[in-house]
């Protein structure tokens, strides 16, 4: 049972820089999901957490003992890697039990616990095999069960599901969860699929090259993305951004050659006439608008329907509507007020709403 | 991992292996074949009668007190050579793993000795051990040990193994390196989190995973100082002092060339052949079954 807190963390190999100032501090028994594209940076910090990377500053501190200077042996953590990384001359049973023996623990005991592992992993009948007679959804198994033998302080996991297709993948993300849970184990997890991303962690990292750009529950994340790159990178298909400048007193947005939206939720500040990025899930467009989609590709999926078209601008735009395909030809919508993403049209950030300007309360007479 | 080419029809594949077949039977068989005929003969001291002695070669030379030796010295020299050869290439591609940096000189330089004629080796070992020039062979001396190899049959055996060891050392440090490379870092840093020391962690990870490549070397060193250091051991003591450092190999060459005994030459040759076939037959069977991952 752990803490980890990660101290303004940067990295650079050689005079590349990787990592910028992360700062990051998990719960004892919390998971949290780091999600990013590739090369962000999500394995390096990762590897810093595991001591397998020196950071060239910053701090790492497991359960208030700083760590940053240890060798990975000697942080009590396990990780599981993309590859699975199993000793391939060992059996499963050596496998899951090496650290053990490393460690001094006693014989009965390794078995004991061995045999626990296995049995929560449906490895029972595996534990005299090499790795190589395994599929890669058991070596997967056997990955995790060397974790959990050791009851670690801290499990890493690479991107662990990324070799498995598509239907162990979710069985195996439902049995990650559930096993974490029971055992409360204070997690990082590396991924590049949202969809896992939003479904394991109890907060999410989402990186953008080397600087985490949102830390919060995946809900808030999708609610209140921080800038454009997190509210582009997480939901599928991905949100549409539209160029709008600023109404007068900033109650709305003037989407460019188009319609006034005025802000549901209350005013930005600024001056009339500052850039902004709309943001507009594919799902929050209603039709009957005023906007012009010309549909270029209608994609039936049975419960819901995605349309990519343009408008006359140009701009491209993703729909996702519920039911049938509409009929042919152009199309009108609208943007849902109450659902509009605000953001900065120069550096990309989150505009929230200022709080309203409440009228002074009348006195009673 | 086996990579298979498949050409079309039988003609091609035996038209292009045809060369290699024919080396093998005007340069091997041929040769080998005379070897065993010759082996069961005995010509006179001049040369002029021949007769069939059946296995008589064979009971006079396990009869041979010296021949008994010779076969000492070469388990002793084979033995010392491929353990020195391939202890000293492990620890060198261990380094040269780790610091990956430096690489490509580390290994330019490594491969030298293999490079170099035996001849020129043995002439740089007398340059390094020889009593009055040779630069340990003095300070030896000059620090009171009482160094000549000429004279000592312990010292020539150990310069001629120093020699020889010395040459195949590149040969095995190129196959260490690429198998130290074969294995995945993520492994090793799954045993780095698991707990596991440098120590630790090389051998009981790094040196089982290596057993193909060591299996591989054993048998290529063996064979080596075998068959391959004739060359080495003729440069540096020819074989003496008082025999000291004559291997079954030197011995064939002496008997068949020097002491003109064809018969006695043709059975030691056929032993030998006899060992290498032992040897490659071992190597098959345990490679086929076990040291695979
Ligand atoms: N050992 C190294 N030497 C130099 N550069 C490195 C090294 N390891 C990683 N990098 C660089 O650091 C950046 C981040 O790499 P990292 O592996 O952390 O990305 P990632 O987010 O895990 O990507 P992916 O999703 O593809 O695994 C990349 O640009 C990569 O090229
Ligand atoms: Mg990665």
């Amino acid at each position: 049972m752990a803490t980890l807190t990660v101290e303004r963390v940067s990295k650079s190999f050689g005079k590349v820089p990787v990592l910028h100032g992360i700062d990051l501090s998990v719960a004892d028994g919390e998971m949290i999901v780091i999600v990013g594209a590739s090369g962000c940076g999500k394995s390096t910090l990762l590897r810093i957490v595991a001591g397998l990377e020196r950071a060239t500053e910053g701090r790492i501190v497991i359960s208030g003992a700083d760590v940053t200077r240890l060798e990975p042996a000697e942080r009590d953590i396990a990780m599981v890697f993309q590859n699975y990384a199993l000793y391939p001359h060992m059996s499963v049973f050596e496998n899951m039990s090496y650290g053990l023996r490393i460690r001094g623990v006693p014989k009965p005991e390794i078995a004991r616990r061995v045999a626990q592992a296995a049995e929560m992993l449906g490895l029972s009948g595996l534990l005299e095999r090499r790795p190589r007679e395994l599929s890669g959804g058991q070596r997967q198994r056997v990955a995790m069960g060397r974790a959990i033998v050791r009851e670690p302080k801290l499990f890493l996991f690479d991107e662990p599901l990324s070799n498995l297709d598509a239907k162990l993948r979710v069985a195996m993300r439902a049995e990650i969860k559930r096993l974490q849970r029971r055992l409360g184990v204070t997690s990082l997890f590396v991924t590049h699929d949202q969809v896992e991303a939003m479904t394991l962690g109890d907060r999410l990292v989402v990186m953008n090259q080397g600087r985490a750009a949102q830390v919060a529950t995946p809900m808030e994340i999708f609610a209140r993305p921080a800038d454009t790159y997190v509210a582009g990178f997480i939901g599928s298909p991905a949100m549409n951004f539209l160029p709008a400048t600023l109404t007068e007193g900033g109650l709305g947005a003037r989407i460019a050659d188009g319609p006034v939206v005025r802000f549901a939720d209350g005013p930005r500040p600024g001056m009339a006439g500052r850039s902004l990025t709309l943001g507009v899930r594919p799902e929050h467009f209603a039709l009957g608008g005023p906007l012009p989609l010309s549909p270029d590709l209608v994609e039936p999926l049975g419960s819901e329907t995605v349309v990519h078209g343009r408008l006359p601008s140009g701009q491209e735009i993703t729909l996702r509507l519920p039911g049938a395909p509409p009929g042919h030809g152009t199309i009108g919508i609208g943007i849902r007020p109450e659902h509009l993403h605000v953001f900065d049209g120069k550096t990309g950030l989150r505009l929230e709403a200022e709080p309203a300007i409440q009228p002074p309360p009348r006195v009673a007479a | 991992m086996r990579r298979k080419v498949i050409f079309p029809g039988t003609a091609l594949p035996y038209l292009l292996l045809a060369p290699q077949l024919a080396i093998t039977a005007v340069f091997f068989f041929w040769p080998a074949g005379e070897a065993v005929w010759y082996s069961f003969l005995r010509q006179d001291a001049f040369g002029i009668s021949t007769q069939f002695v059946g296995l008589e070669n064979f009971q006079d030379l396990f009869a041979d007190p010296l021949y008994l030796q010779v076969v000492r010295n070469t388990l002793v020299f084979s033995v010392s050579v491929t353990a020195i050869a391939m202890s000293v290439a492990l620890l060198l591609a261990v380094l040269a793993d780790r610091h990956i940096r430096g690489r490509e000189t580390y290994r330019t330089l490594l491969i030298w000795p293999y490079a170099v004629a035996p001849a020129v080796a043995a002439v740089l070992y007398i340059f390094l051990f020889h009593p009055n020039i040779g630069l340990f062979g003095r300070a030896l001396n000059g620090m009171g040990v009482a160094w000549d190899y000429r004279l000592n049959g312990d010292q020539a055996m150990l310069v001629v193994v120093l020699a020889a060891a010395w040459k195949q050392v590149s040969y095995n440090f190129l196959f260490f390196l690429a198998g130290l490379q074969s294995i995945p870092r993520s492994v090793l840093e799954a045993a780095a989190i698991d707990g596991a020391r440098p120590v630790r962690r090389f051998w009981t990870v790094v040196f089982p995973l290596l057993s193909p490549t060591t299996f591989f070397l054993l048998v290529i060193n063996l064979t080596y100082a075998f068959f391959d250091t004739f060359g080495i051991i003729d440069a540096l003591t020819k074989g003496g002092p008082a025999n000291a450092t004559q291997t079954l190999i030197y011995r064939a060459y002496i008997d068949g060339r020097v002491n003109l005994d064809l018969g006695s030459s043709s059975a030691q040759s056929v032993v030998l052949m006899v060992a290498v076939m032992v040897l490659t037959l071992f190597q098959f069977r345990f490679i086929e079954r076990k040291v695979h991952y």
